[in-house]
């Protein structure tokens, strides 16, 4: 079998007493999408800044195509393929849409100049937004923002795109072609790891599930299992999450 | 769907009629002032100069980096003692010696960036400052740089006074000239899209692959190099200089000043904030120490009302860019 694109093994963290990963282990094929859930303050945000590295684990190893990255800079690690978009957006409110996009190509994506700007136009036609290209990215308005996260992390050409919480305030016309684009990156053999509290829209892609609570996996597998195991619904009781129409049907 | 775009990095026609005028502005400092004014009114010009590099610079830094740094009277000083002592003692052309005394400013910031650089926000700043103190002391220990008393610049004796003055002149605005288009097109490169990038979010940069620290070093090591020209330039325009004088935190407040006024993070307003810095201290230079109260008014006011600086109401009334930077998209229907 061929090594997973991103190999996750006994990673540990701690924000002094807050424990956000506690010998959290996983992969994601090349070509597979994998759903993250769990409530709020579960470490989710945190385990995408590790895999990043905008974030320093306490221990544990990171995987990249079987190369050990662990120690690699977050600069490094986003010329390898690593490419995610933030929860709470973070643009570069004083630059243009089509230069935030811009970034990612000549940076991450390594492209020279013309080469880079049609990536960045691809990336953002791509994600709708083509038509705010000259927007200054601090007057985007909330859902924009997010779009935009998305947009500059495809101009950086990943293999592996992380995705936080990237549908919350959709509307219902526009959840079905999010969903849509995940599903076309991951069947461009993309690895694609998402977290998402509308959970009836991450099930209409992910392969796989995985549930977060406080730093420990307390589920993963198949979707449908993960979603029915008595501890992942405990977890649950009384948050805050939508389970939506998947869930009940 | 398919669309023909096209993307430029250029102003329209009132920001080519902008750039003209400063062409203009710029060949008559060079062709006709010279010939028209007096030596010690040429002679002050040269401040001018000054001021421009030290805005452009530390806006360089601050503007687009977003290091703020209150030691840069630290590479003030390395330029005007280094030109000096690399003229005097050494035996460089004085060419020579303004730049070589710059590559001196270049590789101490290179070398006190790692110090300087595990400091974030207002650390930062007071490390540069300290950096700065400790330079200046360091100095007045070498016997070989006069110790407490400073230099005076023998090169120039026995040249003729108006070959001098015009030389300094000549020199200054090539430097200022040469200072604006280098940091122009740095600005225009890769490095300037991440340095911007940074500014707005080094970790959202970071995580799209912009080499944080190495950006910032670079633009730490090339501002304090321009800061070295401006010393040097300094140095040849007073011929002496004593440790209280060159590195004086003086001039970091000046640039601060500059970069307020004209306003920060465009290539534009510290030009203009240079312009009106140094006609204020034309005019006021009579008023003695009430002339620093009449600065801080200015500043504050220009700061309250216009925090974009004077360039910011000129860009917010017009669509005036001298140094374009922004990139603009243009999609037309394709035929087909
Ligand atoms: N930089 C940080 N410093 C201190 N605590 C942090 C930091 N980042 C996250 N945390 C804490 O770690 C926990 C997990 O946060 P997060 O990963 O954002 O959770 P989730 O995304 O699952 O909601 C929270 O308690 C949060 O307060
Ligand atoms: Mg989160």
């Amino acid at each position: 079998m061929e090594a997973p694109l991103l190999r996750v093994e006994h990673l540990a963290k701690a924000y002094g007493q807050v424990v956000t990963a506690r010998d959290v282990s996983f992969d994601v094929a090349a070509g597979e999408a994998l759903g993250v859930v769990g409530p709020n303050g579960a470490g989710k945000s945190t385990l995408l800044n590790l895999v990043t590295g905008t974030a320093r684990s306490d221990g544990g190893t990171l995987l990249l195509d079987g190369q050990d990255v662990t120690r690699w800079s977050a600069p490094r690690r986003s010329a390898a393929g690593v490419g995610r978009s933030y929860q709470v957006p973070r643009p570069f409110a004083g630059m243009t849409v089509f230069e935030n996009v811009l970034v990612g190509a000549r940076f991450g994506g390594g492209h020279g100049g013309r080469e880079a700007r049609r990536l960045a136009i691809d990336a953002l036609e791509r994600t709708g937004m083509a038509h705010l290209a000259n927007t200054p990215a601090g007057r985007l308005r909330l859902l924009d923002r997010k779009r935009l996260e998305l947009a500059r992390a495809l101009a950086t050409g990943p293999r592996l795109i992380l995705l936080d919480e990237i549908a919350g305030g959709l509307t219902d016309a526009e959840l079905p072609e999010l969903v849509a684009l995940v599903a076309e990156l991951r069947d461009a053999g993309l690895a694609v790891v998402w977290i998402e509290h509308i959970v009836h829209a991450l099930l209409q892609v992910v392969d796989r599930l995985m549930c977060l609570a406080l730093g420990d996996v307390v589920a993963i597998g198949d979707p449908a299992t993960v979603m029915r195991d008595p501890r992942v619904v405990e977890v649950y009781l009384g948050s805050t999450v939508d389970p939506g129409p998947a869930a009940a049907s | 769907m398919s669309a023909v775009t096209d993307v430029r990095r250029r102003g329209g026609r009132a920001s080519m009629v902008g750039s003209g005028l400063l062409v203009v502005a710029v060949l008559v400092l060079a062709l006709w002032v010279p010939y028209n004014v007096s030596l010690g009114t040429l002679s002050s010009l040269v401040g001018l100069f000054v001021l421009v590099i030290l805005g452009t610079t530390w806006n360089l830094m601050a503007g687009y980096a977003g290091m703020v740094s209150i030691g840069q009277q630290a590479f003030i000083g390395i330029g005007g003692y280094g030109v000096i002592h690399l003229a005097d003692a050494v035996g460089l052309p004085v060419l020579g010696a303004v730049v070589a005394a710059a590559v001196v400013c270049g590789a101490v910031a290179w070398a006190t960036s790692f110090l300087v650089f595990r400091l974030a926000g207002g650390y930062f700043a007071i490390g540069t400052w300290v950096v700065a103190e400790v330079v200046k002391l360091l100095t007045t220990q070498v016997d070989a740089l006069g110790g407490g008393s400073g230099l005076s610049l023998g090169a120039f004796q026995g040249a003729d006074r108006v070959a001098r003055v015009a030389t300094v002149y000549w020199l200054g605005l090539t430097l200022a000239v040469v200072v604006v288009l280098a940091t122009f097109a740095l600005m225009r490169s890769r490095v300037g899209l991440g340095l911007t990038a940074i500014r707005d979010d080094p970790t959202a940069a970071s995580g799209l692959g912009v080499p944080v620290d190495r950006s910032k070093r670079i633009v730490y090591v090339a501002s304090s190099a321009g800061v070295g020209l401006a010393g040097a330039l300094t140095a040849l325009n007073t011929l002496r200089v004593t440790p209280d004088s060159i590195f004086s935190v003086g001039f970091t407040a000046s640039m601060i000043f500059v970069v307020l006024i004209g306003g920060i993070g465009t290539i534009e307003g510290p030009i203009v904030g240079a312009v009106v810095s140094f006609v204020l201290q034309d005019r006021l230079a009579d008023l003695g120490s009430l002339y620093l109260v009449v600065l801080g008014v200015v500043a504050i006011v220009v700061v309250l009302l216009a925090p974009r600086g004077l360039w910011g109401l000129v860009t917010r009334v017009t669509d005036v860019h001298l140094f374009p930077l922004v990139h603009t998209v243009r999609r037309e229907a394709s035929e087909d």
